[in-house]
């Protein structure tokens, strides 16, 4: 069996796995995101204790693999965890798991994001914001994060095809994903595995490409808008 | 102009032995200054003598090291006081304009009275075009900051100013980022102002429009007021060598 042939007798199992990855990267890119503007908030804000805490979640993370973040959250939190009556299963399995790990992970390089995006901001917007009477959050909320926006988005976008990429990762922990997908299939052993593989990243390459125009379209849009 | 009559007004900003480091280096040594209301006060001296960093102790952009601050009865130095409430009465217009470059000119100007719920969006709107109005940018409500030009900005960071009706208006080096030929109207904006008895201390190169607008001129060098007076006495009978030598070179 070619490429073409594997494309067309898979669809069955391929459109099923291809919901799950987008649905995991629809998930994962919003939580990482709330995550990434909350700890870049927390590390320019001058707060020592907040500084800290932000500083060791994203060490963390950074300095390990997400493979690695995945075996801890999923094995090794339920193992520990076991004794208060944690399980997985309770809480929607492997699926939930795998959004806890690439949230986490994703979020820490957003955070390094907006972070970025907010010291490129001229300190005097602030303080033009703050002399007028406005507080740090109402200034950070209605002038700095929106002009930050605008750099941080080619960055975000980035980040935003990464994590859709690492899902595949989250196979490991037996999501039925399309990488999954692509191992079950392989090990059926009725197709050889290139043409497998490369359906596979035929729908990786597919949605990465689509993420990419919307968000060129959203970039233009906005891009106006900027100085 | 009429300093007997100012002297007998109410204090408006009270400084007393105002220090300010930083780090190693202590930019304000022990700054006593008294400005009354309606006051117009042009502090004047070389670059890196501290005029810029007393301004911005003012609204407490800086805070001090030691002594105290106390603007309409309040010592901002004490920090708990509610300083955004302070800011809302003292008007600052910065050197870069610092316009909010994510908002047009109107949004600009009407951002702090509606988030600050002073005002409706409605009555904010009719305001910041009475102000537009009279700085002559009625024309730009609609324009972004990044589509006038600097004498444009510097006036329209003077109208958001204004929109908070504040009582005091701080000017640090307004025009000192335009180009030449835009200097005369943002000026002549400041000068409309003061004529209106507003409170004012500017921190200014333009020596011909100090003389004019000022009821004093504060001479500062190393953190240190050298000398203050009268534009006459100052510009004309300065006792200072260290004031003489400067406006020799800027005259």
């Amino acid at each position: 069996m070619g490429f073409l042939e594997v494309l067309t007798t898979s669809v069955n199992t391929f459109l099923p796995a291809l919901g799950q990855t987008v649905r995991l990267a629809i998930v994962v890119l919003i939580v990482a995101t709330i995550l990434g503007v909350i700890f870049g908030l927390f590390t320019v804000s001058n707060v020592k204790v907040l500084e800290l805490i932000s500083k060791i979640y994203i060490g963390i993370i950074r300095g390990t693999p997400l493979l690695v973040q995945t075996f801890i959250i999923y094995y090794g939190l339920a193992q520990s965890l076991r004794p208060f009556g944690f399980q997985w299963k309770a809480i929607g399995g492997p699926f939930t798991a795998g959004i806890v790990a690439l949230s986490l992970n994703a979020g820490a390089y957003m955070a390094e994001i907006v972070r970025g995006g907010i010291e490129a901001v001229d300190v005097g917007q602030m303080e033009a914001a703050r002399s007028l009477g406005l507080s740090y959050g109402k200034a950070m909320q209605k002038i700095i994060l929106p002009q930050a926006f605008f750099t941080m988005l080619p960055a975000i976008i980035n980040q935003f095809i990464i994590t859709l990429k690492d899902t595949s990762l989250i196979s490991i922990i037996g999501i039925r994903e399309l990488t999954q997908n692509g191992k079950i299939l392989s090990s059926n052993a009725v197709a050889k595995s290139m043409p497998i593989w490369l359906v596979v990243a035929f729908y990786y390459l597919v949605i990465c490409t689509v993420l990419s125009q919307v968000a060129k379209i959203v970039e233009r849009k906005v891009s106006h808008r900027a100085k | 102009m009429q300093n007997k009559n100012i002297a007998e007004r109410p204090v408006k900003i009270s400084v007393k032995n105002l220090n300010k480091c930083f780090g190693e280096l202590e930019v304000l040594k022990d700054m006593s200054v008294e400005v009354h209301e309606g006051e117009v006060v042009c502090l004047i001296g070389p670059s890196g003598s501290g005029k810029s960093t007393f301004l911005r102790c003012l609204n407490r952009l800086e805070d001090a090291n030691g002594g105290t601050i106390i603007v309409d009865g309040q010592n901002i130095t004490d920090k708990k006081i509610n300083i955004n409430k302070v800011r809302e009465n003292i008007g600052m217009v910065f050197q870069h304009f610092n316009l909010f470059s994510n908002l047009n000119i109107l949004n600009n100007i009407t951002l702090a009275p509606v988030e600050l719920k002073l005002m409706n969006k409605e009555d904010a709107r009719k305001k910041a075009m009475e102000l537009l109005e009279r700085v002559g940018l009625a024309d730009k409500a609609e324009s972004y900051p990044a589509q006038l030009s600097g004498g444009q900005k510097q006036r329209c960071a003077i109208a958001r100013s204004l929109a908070m009706s504040p009582d005091v208006m701080l000017f640090d080096e307004p025009t000192s980022a335009l180009d030449p030929e835009m200097v005369g109207e943002v000026l002549d904006v400041m000068k409309v102002l003061a004529k209106e008895g507003m409170t004012m201390i500017i921190v200014t190169h333009e020596m011909g429009f100090a003389r004019e607008v000022a009821d004093r001129i504060i001479f500062m060098d190393g953190g240190y007021i050298v000398e203050e007076g009268t534009p006459d006495e100052i510009f004309n009978h300065a006792k200072e060598a260290r004031t003489i030598s400067f406006l020799n070179k800027v005259l």
